[in-house]
């Protein structure tokens, strides 16, 4: 195969790996710190994305609707975490799981019930079509390579923010010894209900920028939250260097062994089984990796130091 | 084709001889029910089971069946087969044994007569065993399950729709016929996405390039695409329903794809999908039975109805279920409402005597409809409105699926 | 009271309740048996529909290929679920906590995806099973009652084992673990043999529940190991009360007929199922076992 197109893949898989880490990051630093499993992540993922195509229309901006839904966002989850989720801090993760499972339900109809069943557009605006050329005769989608960008700026400000500020350092303090930080007089409370709403407002961005190439529907958080848990599990739970990490390594190996695994498997096997081999093997590639990556190092690739 | 037939044939001698015998418990039940209940000779009211999925992301496609089913109710004056109607609508939630549980519970717990509706093949393949086999006529509006159309069929059980591989087979012909000798195949890797690709590799005989089976569900298609632009393909046909193919078709837009590579698609492009695509879709070609526009006194009623009532235009989902309706209707008329002779129904049924949405159509010996298929176009809508399919040619003239001969059924 | 409902269902002509009790009994076999690794022993498994979906395919395959005595289709559906459970604990266990929820979610995620990839066995449409499994005339599963007694056997016999395992030294050790793995440890016993063999138990009884869900539906599909499935099962455990005995039963019994009648009430059932699980998690700590006189043993 050409190696330009294995470059290519290789961006696609970059370019998927940095939507995983958007979300990662929120459901990651929530569990680090609070030490709570988050299931309705992916509610939040999907609410992101509505309150965006709400907030274009009403507004007619595209900008300002995504400023405006982002923040809608971050209030959002502000709220379930007022509402519904501080109480469950100090449970074990199995009432966490279920809770958080319950709210997955509630946020799907809820959205069934606002804007209907029925996918919904989310248009790009006209400075964001059009394609960039890498290397001759490729066409890279300018919109792919923006969420690339946006991404990494992502990353670098979430690394700056985590490592070298006071708030960074607080919720650092926190996720090691939660008392202590309470007896020396900083409002835990307070900060957990922003660390989430930060979180939820990182997997609102997600959906944000997923609107316009995936399908804007109920459930559609689903279709990816099981991605992100592989991803902070590979990554270790907690450490936003390993959400990247995690990130990454998933998007690229989901998406080299999407295109590459059956034309491979074709040089060994029949070509008719290599056709019924390559995408199921495929669809099962990113679990036998966090099975593996488990089997070897049961704490992830980058254990937090703070940890449980 | 059907690994299952096996298995199948025997199935279907037995589901015949247990219909048999346990109809005739079921009338002994019956009778001495009515004789406990009133005097009355025919039925007074009669209860429809209409099973959909109306929970979750595929509600959208419930949503669709239920409305039309209420148009076509309220054309009846809410009297199908002139009795007084009731329909119990039940959520199947996607899953095969909820189908199965709310089935036995309409069946059981409410005593419907009939049952219809059904859109998945795998709830379809759960649930018509156990209707059947109480004796109760199955219409299913949308599953088309290739065992049921071939050795499984049923003569209880009757399909407003058409078999999976039908509408393939149509873009399959078409595009052999347009010339085209150089096509690239992609589905989700699942049996209706292996039913998509054999109805079309039927009809169509010139060059593969590749097919790629993507994973069910998937969201994103930028490395399957990156690989279909490396091989080049002249032509590129897909099958990707519900929010699967609204992310396949914005990301095809988003890529710059359309206009370099011509895309044909079936399921992919309907009513239900077109409002989250918009202009992403214009150009695009599908086959169908049927369309919003199609030109039949029937159909026209229907969608004007439709529209008037839910202000939306009406999917090919909603007018099968729509022809469920009509065609219980026409069945209990032939009977004069006693809709206890299950016998004098089926026979009605298969006459077929009834509006059809997609004009006068027969039915073949497995009870699956006779019928055209068409080639459908995107265009833009009137006055900005979102883009509609508009048929351009009758590709098949009074197609029968390939399965019908596997069937032992005699009429 | 479940022993006189097939007469009294009989008697007011509502056979349908039936089906839906016999459906609860199966999953209070499932749940009960994931109640033995999660409730005493703390493993969070999240992936236990796999062996429901194992169990199944065991008696659709064999079907398939002709072999329909329930005793062999029961058999190898334990056997080969038992199996399966020995090799994702294997690797699972050397896990803990979150690590633990996601390796078992991930073993059944790429089981549901090979179902859907092997067309012989009808892929995700599934595949119907020709007749219920035969058990040498002596008990026949096509008649509602008879099944329903069965079924009503066998969940009251798992439930009794569980309870036995429970409190067996063997189920001290287990629950120790649970509360205190170093100090399980330092007293000379490794949780990870206890615990897998208790994850093996599960996984077979599981496996059971899934022969029997396969002949109550007489049908298979790869939608029996989805995720939300395991998600289910897990709730009933929970909402049950965890760690007791009848917990499963009655987490089975609320959530299945609360989701009946909620689904025939409003098709936006969900949105109100949905809180209600975070109240019952909010309030009912202990479950719904705990509410009952009597009802705690855990």
């Amino acid at each position: 195969m050409p190696l330009t197109l294995v470059l290519e893949q290789l961006l696609n898989g970059v370019q998927f790996g940095v939507m995983l880490f958007l979300m990662a990051a929120g459901l990651t630093l929530v569990f680090g710190i609070m030490n709570l499993v988050n299931l309705a992540h992916g509610s939040l993922y999907m609410m992101g994305a509505y309150l965006t195509v709400a907030a274009v229309q009403w507004s007619g901006n595209y900008l300002a609707g995504v400023a405006l839904g982002l923040f809608a966002t971050l209030l959002l989850g502000m709220l379930v975490e007022v509402v519904a989720l501080r109480t469950l801090y100090d449970r074990d993760h199995l009432d966490q799981v279920l809770a958080t499972f319950g709210l997955i339900l509630f946020f799907n109809e809820l959205v069934a019930i606002l804007w209907g069943r029925t996918a919904l557009d989310l248009a790009r605006p006209d400075w964001l079509q059009g394609h960039i050329e890498l290397f001759a005769g490729s066409r890279y989608p300018l919109y792919r390579a923006v969420v690339i960008g946006v991404g990494l700026a992502v990353a670098a400000a979430l690394w700056y923010v985590v490592t070298r500020t006071r708030l960074g350092m607080l919720v650092r303090a926190g996720a090691s010894n939660r008392s202590m930080i309470a007896a020396l007089g900083v409002n835990i409370r307070l900060l957990y209900t922003f660390v989430f709403g930060i979180g939820a407002a990182l997997a609102g961005l997600a959906g944000v920028m997923a609107g316009p190439i995936y399908a804007v529907q109920p459930g559609m958080g689903e279709l990816i939250l099981i991605q992100v848990f592989v991803v902070i599990v590979i990554g270790g739970i907690g450490s936003i260097r390993g959400a990247f990490a995690g990130a990454l390594i998933v998007g690229v190996v989901d998406t080299l062994g999407r295109a590459f695994l059956k034309p491979l498997l074709g040089t060994v096997l029949s070509p008719a089984a290599a056709d019924a081999a390559g995408p199921a093997l495929a669809s099962m590639l990113i679990y036998l990796l966090m099975a593996a990556v488990l089997a070897l190092r049961p704490e992830g690739l980058f254990p937090s130091r703070g940890g449980q | 084709m059907d690994t299952g037939s096996g298995t199948l044939i025997d199935s279907a001698q037995d589901s015949l001889e247990e219909n048999f015998m346990m109809r005739k418990t079921f009338f002994a039940v019956a009778i001495a029910a009515a004789f406990a209940a009133s005097p009355a000779m025919a039925q007074q009211k009669l209860k429809i089971g209409f099973i959909t999925t109306l929970s979750g992301p595929a509600g959208i496609i419930g949503k669709h069946m239920k409305d039309s089913v209420e148009v076509a109710l309220d054309q009846l004056n809410r009297k199908v087969g002139g009795l007084e109607t009731e329909v119990i609508y039940g959520d199947d939630q996607f899953k095969p044994d909820v189908g199965l549980q709310v089935a036995e519970e309409m069946m059981k717990k409410n005593g419907v007569d009939i049952m219809s509706g059904i859109i998945w093949s795998n709830v379809m393949m759960a649930v018509q065993p156990a209707v059947n086999k109480a004796g109760v006529i199955m219409v299913g509006t949308n599953a088309g399950a290739s065992p049921l159309a071939g050795a499984g069929c049923n003569e209880l059980y009757f399909s407003t729709s058409w078999n999976n591989d039908q509408t393939p087979e149509a873009m399959g012909k078409f595009m052999q016929e347009s010339g085209v000798t150089d096509v690239y195949l992609m589905a989700p890797n699942y049996q209706a996405g292996k039913d998509m690709v054999a109805g079309f590799k039927r009809y169509y005989k010139g060059r593969i390039v590749d097919e790629v089976f993507t994973r069910v569900g998937q969201p994103d298609y930028q490395a399957e695409l990156s690989q279909l632009r490396a091989k080049n393909p002249k032509n590129v046909f897909v099958f990707y329903p519900g929010g699967m193919g609204v992310a396949f078709m914005k990301q095809w837009s988003e890529g710059g794809f359309r206009g370099q590579f011509p895309l044909y698609s079936v399921f992919t492009v309907d009513e239900t999908t077109i409002p989250a695509l918009k202009h992403a879709v214009l150009g695009q070609y599908e086959t169908k039975f049927w369309s919003p526009d199609l030109k039949v006194p029937a159909s026209q009623k229907f969608v004007a109805d439709f529209q008037k009532k839910n202000g939306y235009l009406p999917a090919f989902y909603g007018a099968q279920s729509y022809d469920g309706i009509m065609l219980i209707d026409s069945a209990v008329r032939a009977v004069k409402g006693n809709v206890k002779d299950t016998k004098g129904m089926v026979l009605a049924m298969r006459k077929a005597n009834y509006n059809s949405i997609r004009g006068k159509f027969t039915f073949n010996v497995n009870h699956h409809p006779i019928q055209n298929f068409y080639l459908l176009k995107a265009v833009a809508g009137a006055g900005g409105k979102d883009p509609v399919m508009e048929i351009q040619k009758t590709v098949f003239e009074n197609h029968k699926d390939s399965y019908y001969k596997d069937c032992k059924m005699k009429w | 009271m479940l022993t006189l409902l097939p007469p009294v269902a009989a008697a007011l002509q509502e056979p349908f309740y039936l089906d839906l009790v016999r459906k609860v009994m199966i999953f209070a076999i499932a749940a009960a048996s994931l109640n033995l690794i999660l409730g005493y022993g703390g493993m969070v498994s999240f992936g236990h529909a796999a062996y429901l979906g194992i169990g199944g395919y065991a008696v659709g395959v064999l079907a398939f290929y002709g072999t329909t005595s329930g005793w062999v289709q029961w058999g190898v559906a334990i056997g080969a679920s038992a199996l399966v459970a020995l090799a994702i604990g294997a690797v699972s266990i050397r896990t803990s906590g979150i690590y633990f929820i996601m390796i078992t979610l991930a073993f059944t995620q790429m089981l549901y995806y090979l179902g859907i990839s092997i067309e012989e066995y009808g892929g995700d449409d599934g595949m119907r099973i020709k007749a219920r499994s035969d058990f040498s005339g002596l008990i026949d599963l096509g008649d509602p009652v008879a099944f329903y007694y069965l079924a009503l056997v066998l969940m009251l016999a798992c439930l009794f084992l569980v309870h036995r395992i429970a409190n067996s030294r063997f189920g001290m050790v287990l629950r120790a673990a649970k509360s205190n793995e170093p100090r399980s440890r330092g007293i000379g016993f490794s949780p990870y043999a206890y615990r897998l063999v208790a994850f093996v138990i599960a996984g077979a009884m599981c496996g059971l529940a899934g022969a029997m869900f396969a002949n109550h539906t007489s049908f298979i599909t790869p939608e029996f190991m989805h995720w939300t499935r395991s998600g289910e099962i897990m709730f009933m455990v929970i909402l049950g009360g965890i760690a007791t005995t009848a917990g499963p039963l009655l987490g089975a019994l609320v959530l299945l007929v609360v989701e009946t009648l909620l689904a025939g009430w409003t098709e936006h059932w969900q949105a109100i199922l949905g809180p209600l699980l975070v109240l019952s998690v909010l309030f009912f700590r202990r479950g719904l076992a705990g509410l009952m006189p009597g009802g705690k043993d855990g």
